[in-house]
């Protein structure tokens, strides 16, 4: 088996999931259930697309989707922190709004490329045997290598993350600190969609330069269970995406050799099983939620009438 | 103001001599998926701008289930005269209202139930170009691997990945086609994965029978030969690109509106081959003319009649006769296919649909 490409296909199918479980890590951090990472996906993809079609320029269009992707992303904010509603639904709702409204917008940009992120070998460390081929690859992923310390450090390390957990676990200590509990909410969510939306542009401007209605094809819900799997930690996001992607691409690569593949569609059963019984567990016993560090606040819309 | 349009439409209509049919479209998919659905659409602007007097509508992303009856009985109730259902989980509820609404005409695709008054079944034989695709890319081939990237294990793909394995070993029984699953219809970037594992096992030319054209722009990158599906890829392809079997549903609905409009239409059950223009194969400056020349050669002969891809012998993967010498495989056969020709590397999964 050709090893490199198995290592390159595994990045470039785990780098799409590896934002988008990103950016739902700082928005869950700061203790909002976003469940239309899908639509997030999709609104990044197109706009990207767009973007790349119309101009030529794909890193304007990397930052355009990013844009929308915050921008979109404020609408779930708006719904789920100033009116309070269920964050279960209104990010059901943000998913078949990004959908519906890419499918309108996206028909004038089907059966159409454009320009895309070629590869870029970084100077000798793409030499390296075997190994070289994580640096025989687009900018994009190389941006993935880098965000991942940066946040992990932004998280644990900085006094912005403290401030950030500290919404996420307890909001009413951190209101009482005089921390802007709603404000910084907003601005997860605008940061965590924009990244999450950086995962859809990575489909439609890196791995494929294209766009196809519904092209991130379930992708925001694999990234939805792999930020528990990760246990919300960039670097075990990481890990879960990579891991992801290389059993896809490792069954891909088995049926291509002409080996069976009953085994690899178990496989990919795995982050799902793994995050199913991750859900279990957490209903039955809250000192394990706590132990693998989910925001204690997930999903608690904070009130300051309401306090505990 | 649309109302006005609309009554001013109708009037000089009237006044012009010919009355106003509406037509509507049952899609299960976006008309943006650049697939099936896509293909469709497609046939209903060709209808659209063929026949005079005809408005069309379609509504997309319609649920397979019975609940898809609502949106036909909201199409009838709306003055809709023909109503094109143009997915297999359509069949039963088109059925119900076809038995309903007797003085409307109801069209199945891709089905198998159908009266003779008002509910056609139709499909087309596209295993007819997907074989002469498979010619191509077995003449084509230097390595003598083919890639095949496939989407969801059910008869019909079955049938159309055999019908090109057998055009493969026609001209080239040396040759192999790997195939890949990706177990979707449409997924670029999986796609593309696919393409690219079949590359690393040496393959040479790429073909597809999912979606999107992914496959067709990765095997462009990499300088591999590439056949698409459903409708013409060569934008994403320009150097490497072959061509694909493609559907042609405008030819068939633009013919069974003017027989409808002439009264002489006759319901029943219809699966038109490359005779009929239902389906075609398309082909790019980027085959050479002796191919071209063998692919038209077979084109004519099945267009005549003269020969069928299912002909015996033909092998399945144990070696095993499963068509004798000379004889043609029944429709019923073809319809309900679970095995894969020897040529092919690769398994169908079980238990899927």
């Amino acid at each position: 088996m050709n090893i490199e490409g198995l290592i390159t296909a595994s990045v470039r199918l785990g780098t799409p999931l590896l934002f988008a479980t990103l950016g739902e890590i700082i928005t869950e951090r700061a203790g909002v259930l976003n469940l239309g990472l899908e639509g997030l996906m999709l609104v990044g993809a197109l706009s990207g697309f767009a973007t790349s079609y119309m101009t030529g320029n794909v890193w304007l269009a990397f930052i355009v989707a990013l844009i929308a992707g915050g921008l979109f992303a404020l609408i779930h904010a708006f719904m789920s922190i100033t009116l309070r509603v269920n964050q279960v639904v209104s990010g059901l709702a943000l998913t078949m709004l990004g959908s519906g409204i890419s499918g309108v917008l996206g028909k004038a940009f089907v059966g159409k490329p454009a320009a895309k992120f070629n590869d870029i070998y970084i100077p000798g460390l793409s030499n390296i045997p075997v190994l070289g081929a994580f640096f025989k690859m687009d900018a994009i992923v190389y941006l993935g290598y880098i965000l991942v310390p940066v946040l992990y450090i932004i998280i644990f390390k900085t006094k912005l993350g403290l401030t950030l957990r500290a919404v996420g676990e307890e909001p009413s200590a951190a209101d009482s600190r005089g921390i802007n509990v709603f404000l910084v909410r907003y601005i997860a969510k605008g940061c965590g969609g924009a990244l999450t939306a950086a995962g859809g542009a990575y489909l439609s401007l890196a791995a494929t330069s294209m766009w196809i209605e519904n092209m991130s094809a379930g992708r925001g819900w694999i990234a939805v269970a792999l930020v528990i799997f990760s246990a919300w930690e960039p670097f075990k996001a990481l890990v879960g995406s990579y891991l992801f992607g290389f059993v896809m691409s490792l069954q891909l690569r088995l049926q291509a050799m002409g080996v069976a593949h009953v085994s690899a569609n178990i496989l990919l059963m795995l982050p799902y099983l793994i995050t199913v019984l991750t859900m279990i567990l957490f209903s039955f016993n809250k000192n394990f939620r706590n132990r693998v560090g989910a925001p204690s606040a997930l999903s608690v819309p904070y009130s300051r009438e309401e306090k505990m | 103001m649309k109302k006005f349009l609309v009554t001013i439409l109708i009037i000089s209509s009237v006044i012009m001599g010919f009355s106003i049919l509406k037509v509507g479209f049952l899609y299960i998919g976006p008309v943006g998926d650049f697939g099936w659905t896509y293909a469709h659409d497609l046939g209903r602007k060709y209808l659209e701008d063929h026949v005079p007097g005809v408005i069309t509508t379609y509504i997309e992303n319609v649920p397979e289930s019975i609940e898809s009856y609502r949106y036909i009985e909201d199409l009838v109730k709306k003055d809709y005269k023909i109503i094109f259902a143009t997915s297999f989980g359509f069949m039963d509820a088109t059925e119900q209202a076809a038995k309903k609404y007797p003085d409307v005409y109801f069209f199945h695709c891709s089905g198998y139930k159908y009266n003779n008054t008002n509910f056609t079944a139709y499909f087309g034989r596209i295993y007819q170009p997907s074989f002469l695709a498979g010619i191509i890319a077995g003449m084509m081939t230097k390595s003598n691997i083919i890639g095949y990237v496939a989407p969801v294990p059910i008869p019909e793909v079955i049938r159309i990945t055999n019908a090109f394995a057998l055009g493969v070993k026609l001209v080239n029984p040396e040759a192999k086609v790997h195939v890949v699953w990706t177990h979707s219809w449409f997924d670029p970037a999986q796609e593309k994965e696919a393409a690219k594992s079949l590359m690393d096992v040496g393959a040479d030319v790429i073909a597809q029978q999912t979606d999107s054209a992914a496959p067709v722009q990765t095997a462009e990158e990499n300088g591999v030969y590439s056949i698409g599906y459903n409708s013409d890829m060569a934008v994403f392809g320009p150097s490497y690109y072959l061509g694909a079997p493609i559907w042609n549903w405008g030819a068939y609905y633009v013919k069974v509106v003017k027989e409808i409009m002439a009264g002489t239409y006759k319901a029943g059950f219809y699966w038109g081959g490359m005779d009929e223009d239902i389906v075609k194969i398309s082909m790019t400056n980027n085959v050479p003319d002796k191919v071209k020349a063998v692919v038209g050669a077979f084109e004519k002969l099945i267009k005549e009649g003269k020969f069928d891809p299912f002909t015996g012998p033909i092998y399945n993967q144990k070696g095993e006769l499963m068509v004798k010498e000379g004889e043609r495989m029944s429709d019923e056969e073809l319809l309900s296919m679970d095995w894969f020709v020897d040529n092919i590397v690769g398994s169908i999964p079980k238990a899927s649909h």
